[in-house]
């Protein structure tokens, strides 16, 4: 028996699995309704918030976001606890694909139209959803193809 | 409002629609027959390949079901002996990422004892999947 598995990546201590999907549940609900606020600035102000809260979640990791703080506070002893642990840098990986699509709704609602809005507003919402209910793990469909056209090391 | 209710459903549906799909992709084995043009030399990579067949997983940092299938191979790995798995971090690895035409992690490459690849899973890999894995026969594609 040839039993050789290196983890290829030392990880970091682990979260709470349920926290980061929460968070995109919270998340999911914020982007409903700028959608719902259609091309308005209400829209647009709405939007910034989400922007920021990936921005933090970006810097800080999942765990770090105000939607983190919720799931700690609110969600977490209602669910008890688990065993079960996730490395935190596929979920801050995917925090940072949702600032990157805000962001750009963001700076082009503010310089060039409020149509922006509601456009990242709708994929950011597909992205959010996906995370929320069915665990889609961004960094693992995305990293290598955004490797592909930005070879960065 | 009614059409930006409208649309907002439908989004929704998109993404369980999208969501389901991407689901039963998981793990599914693939069956190979293209190969790439000039043999990959596996041990040079520090891989053994087992008796029977040997399993490349590559992975990246950014993966949490690469650490769930990492486990589900492991446990397979364990119970014979005529079988290997190796993860491979595909920062590490590019030209293999290029070779094989990989697009997400994780992905494993399911080698004859000759190093050819005879199947893949991409996606978090369920431990019936692997098994099916290995009964894929070497000479089963052309």
């Amino acid at each position: 028996m040839s039993h050789e598995s290196t983890p290829a990546v030392s990880a970091p201590q682990g979260i709470d699995p349920r926290g980061p999907r929460v968070g995109a549940g919270i998340t999911a609900l914020l982007l409903a309704v700028t959608l719902l606020l259609g091309s308005s600035e209400a829209a647009l102000w709405v939007l910034t918030f989400v922007a920021l809260s990936f921005l933090l979640g970006t810097l800080r990791g999942a765990q770090g976001t105000w939607q983190g703080w919720v799931f700690k506070t609110f969600v977490q002893p209602r669910l008890g606890p688990t065993a079960e642990r996730e490395d935190p840098r596929p979920p801050r990986f995917a925090q940072g694909v949702g600032f990157v699509i805000t962001g750009v709704g963001v700076v082009l609602g503010f310089t060039v139209s409020l149509v922006a809005v509601p456009v990242a507003a709708g994929l950011a919402l597909v992205a959010a959803v996906l995370n929320a209910a069915f665990g889609l793990c961004l960094g693992c469909e995305m990293y290598l193809l955004i490797r592909r056209f930005a070879p960065a090391r | 409002m009614v059409w930006r209710i409208v649309i907002l459903l439908a989004l929704l549906g998109a993404s369980v629609l999208l969501g389901v799909w991407w689901q039963r992709r998981q793990g599914v084995v693939r069956l190979r027959d293209a190969q790439p043009a000039a043999a990959v030399d596996w041990s040079a990579r520090g891989i053994v390949l087992g008796d029977h067949r040997t399993f490349v997983q590559f992975s990246s940092e950014f993966c949490s079901p690469c650490r769930h299938t990492a486990r589900v191979l492991d446990e397979v790995v364990a119970a014979r002996t005529d079988v290997t798995h190796r993860e491979m971090d595909v920062d590490e690895h590019h030209d293999l990422v290029r070779t094989f035409g990989i697009l997400r992690t994780p992905t494993v490459l399911v080698l004859d004892p000759a190093g050819r690849e005879v199947a893949r899973m991409s996606g978090s890999v369920s431990r019936a999947h692997a098994l099916e894995a290995l009964d894929v026969p070497a000479g089963s594609v052309a």
